[in-house]
């Protein structure tokens, strides 16, 4: 092969010789041909100023994470995450804005966690943070379970999930607890059909949707190990943390004042306790268990009022504010929990 | 062989060919406004046939027009060579019609009309038009490659 001239165009196919490409086509006529590749920036001077200021204020990106800060409590490693998101998105568009082309990233995530640990407000709050960083068109989310997206016969599980897919388009689609659709026990099951279908807009249609899919930890990690593929497309796995007390407590000091409620200080150190107590009970929810307690005290609340304003008491805009330590001893979960053993039928909501 | 008829109809029948930047932005402006995306296609080109087959169901509760361009796409890559437009149906009460309708697919070759002349009597004469792919039958025209 050694002393063979240069050819022209080379033969193709299985059998042609293996030969450096600079070989056949000279070294010279490569460079003059991948300059472009080369450096595409070549008459922008590389000092020269992005305009970063203006974006930044466009984008409201500050406004945005200080507000997660404020709404959410604890959940420093999702609050991280999501401002790793914001830069990556922000100086995705500074790049562009230069000319620098690059692929849309990959936002698809998953959520995991115990229930009640913020998922869904997560998801909620996600899609207009996409939108107010530009990333998706509209920033609506839509919430889709097993039963919007797999069908119940031969054919209809295709329409189906599109209709979802297609409603979504433009913002995020949750999936709540999306290890159902996948039963790997049943071959005939038809998610595998909608799983399919969801691969493939993951993949082909990243800057149409965002796909967020939920669930408990230990089911989700089953799901994804059960269909191939699915986890490597989704770029941010995030785990939701259990809340510690304090935490719990600030939940409720915060959705207390968002409805308008104080709790008197006997109340606040009830709440501690009632809250230590429930958190060794089962079915113990973090933040739902929480909004489902604050309600019941609300309702004791009201009891309390209505018999001492029948008894000929005014009542003062102070009453209708405070929740009192009264109304929160109350409650069952003092007598030794909603499920003691002796009681073995089920009771609807643990408060 | 001739080049045949480009046949024009609905709201942008004075443009050239859409692009699909264009078909989107058309699409999300009647979202915005309210109105429900339908795509429809048919094999008969006659100006009279107002009733195309359905692409699917009309979309009403979409919120980004990329759902609509997804439909657009797959009627394409389904019927490649027939007609398709996309209807932007106002369903406002009092108003109940289409507002915005535009053709997004068409035949790669379209032979045109033939001029049918009908003597009758006192020397009258009665003009049809009749479209040449009309005379293979439904689901075989335009080459038949379906």
């Amino acid at each position: 092969m050694g002393d063979r001239k240069p050819v022209e165009s080379p033969p193709l196919g299985p059998g042609a010789p293996e030969r450096d490409t600079a070989e056949v086509y000279g070294t010279h006529e490569i460079e003059e041909r991948f300059k472009d590749l080369a450096d595409p920036l070549r008459d922008i001077p590389d000092d020269a100023d992005v305009g970063a200021e203006g974006v930044f204020e466009d984008s409201h990106i500050g406004e945005v994470l200080e507000s997660l800060d404020r709404d959410l409590i604890a959940l420093a490693e999702v609050k991280a995450r999501i401002g790793e998101i914001a830069a990556l998105l922000m100086i995705d568009r500074l790049r562009r804005r230069i000319g620098l082309e690059a692929d849309v990233p990959t936002l698809h995530m998953s959520f995991t966690g115990n229930p009640g640990t913020g998922k869904t407000t997560v998801a909620m709050k996600m899609g207009q943070i996409l939108y107010k960083l530009g990333y998706v068109r509209k920033g609506h989310l839509v919430t889709a379970t097993r039963d919007d997206l797999v069908g119940q016969y031969v054919g209809h599980t295709a329409p189906k999930t599109r209709e979802v897919l297609k409603r979504a388009m433009g913002g995020v689609l949750f999936i709540d607890e999306a290890y159902h659709i996948y039963r790997v026990d049943n071959e005939r099951d038809y998610g595998q059909e909608t799983v399919e279908m969801l691969l493939q807009v993951m993949e082909n249609q990243r800057e149409d949707l965002v796909v967020i899919m939920a669930g408990y930890k230990g089911h989700m990690d089953r799901f994804f190990s059960d269909v191939p593929g699915l986890s490597s497309r989704i770029a941010h796995h995030i785990d939701f943390p259990d809340y510690s007390v304090d935490q719990l407590m600030d939940i409720a000091l915060l959705m207390a004042e968002s409805q308008r409620y104080r709790l008197a200080p006997d109340a606040e150190k009830a709440l501690v306790e009632y809250l230590e107590l429930r958190m060794t009970q089962p079915r113990f929810a973090n933040g739902r268990s929480v909004r489902n307690a604050l309600d019941r005290f609300r309702m004791h609340q009201a009891i309390r009022l209505y018999k001492s304003a029948e008894r000929g008491r005014k009542l003062t805009k102070k009453d209708l504010v405070t929740i009192e330590d009264e109304d929160i001893r109350q409650s069952r979960v003092f007598e030794g929990g909603v499920y003691s053993l002796d009681s073995s039928e089920e009771r609807p909501d643990p408060s | 062989m001739t080049t045949g008829v480009r046949i024009t109809q609905g709201t942008f029948s004075y443009l050239p060919e859409l692009t699909d930047d264009e078909i989107r932005a058309q699409i999300q402006y009647g979202i915005d406004n309210g109105w429900a995306v339908a795509i429809e296609f048919t094999d008969d080109p006659h100006p009279r046939n107002v009733y195309w087959e359905m692409w699917g169901m009309p979309m009403f509760d979409i919120e980004d027009a990329a759902a609509g361009l997804f439909e657009v796409n797959r009627c394409r890559k389904a019927h490649s060579n027939r007609y398709i437009r996309v209807s932007l149906y106002n369903a406002t009460l009092t108003k109940q019609t289409i507002a915005l309708q535009f053709i997004v697919n068409r035949p790669p070759h379209e032979p045109g009309f033939r001029l049918h002349r009908q003597e009758t009597t006192d020397r009258i004469v009665r003009y049809t038009l009749e479209p040449y792919a009309a005379r293979d039958p439904h689901g075989e025209r335009y080459d038949g490659s379906e």
